[in-house]
């Protein structure tokens, strides 16, 4: 039953993945509504546009939640493709593990840059 | 008798041979038989047993597509041989092989044990929670006919392995529970006299469970009875999440059927006599 568990959050986090990247394909390619969300003009990835996102919470919020799902997506994708090669439970347990390992460490080094961007964007935006 | 029925054409089967006592890898055999239009490939093979080669092995028993014994691989698909025509899928040459996904007992024979653990491990059959019940029955269950048509084209599933043999995720991982098995769970989890759908869902929801099918639907096009264990597979998830997720409708407790009672006369007919015997 645990399987259940896990694809169904991970048939969330696709949903999750879809409207994340949704906002992002919007916000980078979509110049009428993006300039909400790029206000000095130009390219939509600029030094400046881009600090101004970082410099708000939800964007930094909003990174680290699509980090979160799109790395639990991917592993627990990679997860079901190794255990369709007949392994040992031991050796099924074991690729679990690394797997929880590898995506805790990668969250929380992508969290770690994210929250070191919004306050170099927090700042940039006072000084 | 048609005039065409007595007419033969060479057909060259190429049967795969293996026995484990003496053989270390699987080969293939040729025989040459005089087929006629209506002969089945099943009729073929008892024609070289009995003429060209008695040592040749498979399994059969009705010859009528409703045993499920002789499900073998026949020009690549998994099929029935008893109900499959030569002349219906071979003009020169026919390939017989054992069912893949399967380890071979020898020839065309596979051993099936794998899937009928498998099969039993699903609980397929009726469970029933009520222990005063079972040891006393007061009656039959009432089954409407929109509740029986909920599982019973699933009900017509023979067990004769060849979904198992076609699904592509089986043939990588040994552990998957397979299309018969979770069709066989459907099966049961729908019936509205059935209370075991939460231990079935221990397995089915597992690592090696309905999850990772891949959906090639591969299984329902090969069943020789029509049977859909694609369907049955994508109907299992959805019920595994939905019981995850509490969101699962509550079933209505089974009905039972209770008997005409006692007669009423009906008005002006005399009463029936005294009994004296």
């Amino acid at each position: 039953m645990s399987e259940t568990k896990y694809w169904t959050w991970h048939m969330a986090a696709g949903v999750v993945i879809l409207f994340l990247l949704g906002l992002h394909m919007t916000i980078m390619h979509v110049g009428s509504i993006a300039h909400m969300f790029a206000p000095f003009g130009g390219e939509a990835i600029s030094k400046a546009n881009s600090l101004f996102r970082d410099g708000h919470l939800l964007f930094t919020v909003t990174y680290i939640l699509l980090l979160a799902v799109a790395l639990y997506h991917g592993l627990y994708g990679l997860r079901t493709i190794l255990f369709e090669l007949t392994l040992k439970p031991a050796a099924e347990k074991a690729i679990t593990f690394v797997l929880l390992i590898l995506g805790l460490g990668l969250l929380g080094l992508g969290t770690w840059g994210a929250l070191a961007a919004h306050a170099i964007a927090k700042v940039g935006i006072r000084g | 008798m048609s005039e065409n029925s007595k007419t033969t054409r060479p057909i060259n089967f190429h049967v795969a041979r293996y026995n484990p006592e003496r053989d270390r890898d699987p080969y293939v055999q040729i025989y040459t038989i005089p087929v006629r239009a209506g002969m089945t490939v099943l009729d073929g093979l008892h024609y070289i047993k009995e003429n060209l080669d008695a040592s040749l092995a498979w399994r059969y028993s009705c010859r009528m597509g409703v045993c499920g014994s002789c499900g073998m691989l026949l020009n690549g698909h998994p099929t029935l041989a008893c109900n499959t025509q030569i002349l219906h899928i071979a003009t020169t040459d026919l390939t017989v092989g054992p069912l893949p996904n399967f380890e071979i007992i020898r020839d065309l024979v596979p051993d099936l044990l794998t899937m009928f653990e498998k099969h039993r491990s699903l609980k397929p059959y009726i469970v029933r929670t009520n222990e005063a019940e079972i040891n006393d029955p007061q009656g039959e269950f009432y089954q409407s006919p929109a509740e029986l048509e909920r599982y019973l084209q699933f009900s017509y599933c023979i067990k004769c392995g060849c979904c198992m043999a076609a699904c592509p995720t089986l043939a990588t991982d040994a552990r998957y529970l397979g299309p018969m098995p979770m069709a066989a769970a459907q099966r049961y989890n729908v019936d509205t006299r059935d209370d075991g759908r939460r231990d079935r869902n221990a397995q089915t929801g597992s690592a090696h469970g309905a999850f990772r099918c891949h959906y090639a639907g591969e299984c329902s096009r090969v069943c020789p009875k029509g049977v859909d264990p694609a369907k049955a597979i994508q109907h299992l998830k959805r019920q595994l999440v939905l019981d995850y997720l509490h969101l699962a409708r509550r079933r209505k407790p089974c009905q039972k059927l209770h008997g005409p009672g006692p007669a009423k006369p009906l008005p002006n007919i005399p009463a029936a006599p005294a009994k004296t015997v």
